[in-house]
């Protein structure tokens, strides 16, 4: 039991890390890109993810 | 052409990153309670970590090339963006920058202070802490290894960068005999975690059926956009914490 929740916490820790939103919105947008093969799209999103992930972080520790 | 240069860099640059970070371990338990079975697990975790890259590098040939490109792409994309992530805000001074001093400096206290064994038996301490801390860090080198050389069709040309940086950093970890605390191993991660981005970007797009302008070129304008957000992004995070920051902590 104690193996498969270290597997499974090495699998959430490799994939979804410290912010749940941004692999969330990474799915969302990569649905959303399968779906209308917009090239701008994936870039768009993970600047935008990223930006906002990061400032939400430095509001709550600064 | 280009993007094998990238994906040469790329994981250079990453194994080197994890690499340091392996060496400190090592070197740390290695000092203090001997090298026999250090190195003993050393080499038991360079021997798994071999073991799954043989394993699951042609294994993955065997998935449609579109399906594959797409898995990796979302995989890559999300731990990508977590090192870069974690990179803006250590370069905005929002986390601690990690300290191969200190960390080498905990270790070797762990070390000290973990019941010894006679002269001459095997140590078990120093052999599952170093087999343990290479694995682990190894695991990540492995990750990029078999994703970008099954996705790229070039798997001795990942898994050579990746044994170039782990030779290039053991040789200079012994011949410094210490941590590699000079290694600007902040902004490799910066730069890293931008390219290991970019390239889940591209693969996540290609496998959705995107058809980039460009073709194979389209990666470079994604490495330069994405470096330029990372970077003013972190800019404009530096300048806010040093406006709030109070006077007396600016001074």
């Amino acid at each position: 039991m104690r193996y498969i929740r270290s597997f499974v916490l090495f699998w959430w820790n490799f994939i979804v890390g410290d912010d749940w939103r941004v692999a969330a919105g990474l799915a969302v947008a990569l649905g959303l890109t399968w779906a209308t093969h917009a090239w701008w799209l994936l870039p768009l999103a993970v600047a935008l993810l990223l930006a906002e992930s990061v400032v939400r972080e430095s509001r709550s520790s600064g | 052409m280009s993007s094998n240069v990238l994906l040469f860099v790329t994981t250079f640059f990453a194994s080197a990153v994890e690499a340091v970070e392996a060496l400190t371990i090592v070197l740390a338990v290695g000092v203090v309670r001997g090298w026999r079975s250090t190195l003993t697990g050393v080499g038991a975790a360079a021997v798994v970590l071999g073991a799954i890259v043989a394993a699951l590098g042609p294994a993955l040939r065997l998935i449609p090339i579109d399906t594959l490109r797409f898995v990796v792409g979302a995989l890559l994309l999300a731990f990508g963006l977590q090192w870069l992530r974690k990179a803006i805000l250590r370069a905005s001074g929002y986390k601690p920058l990690h300290d191969e001093g200190a960390a080498f400096a905990r270790e070797r206290d762990a070390a000290g202070s973990a019941s010894r064994v006679a002269a001459g038996q095997f140590d078990w301490y120093s052999f599952t802490v170093a087999f343990k801390g290479v694995l682990l860090e190894g695991l990540e080198v492995t990750f990029i290894v078999v994703t970008f050389g099954s996705t790229q069709g070039r798997l001795g040309l990942a898994a050579g960068a990746a044994a170039a940086a782990v030779v290039l950093v053991t040789a200079v970890g012994v011949a410094v005999r210490g941590p590699l605390e000079r290694v600007p191993e902040n902004s490799l991660k910066f730069v890293v975690g931008v390219l290991l981005t970019s390239f889940g970007i591209f693969w996540a797009g290609e496998g959705a059926g995107v058809h980039w302008p460009g073709s194979d070129l389209a990666i470079l304008g994604i490495v330069g956009f994405l470096a330029a957000v990372s970077f003013a992004l972190t800019r404009w995070l530096h300048r806010r914490r040093v406006a709030l920051a109070p006077a007396g902590a600016r001074a």
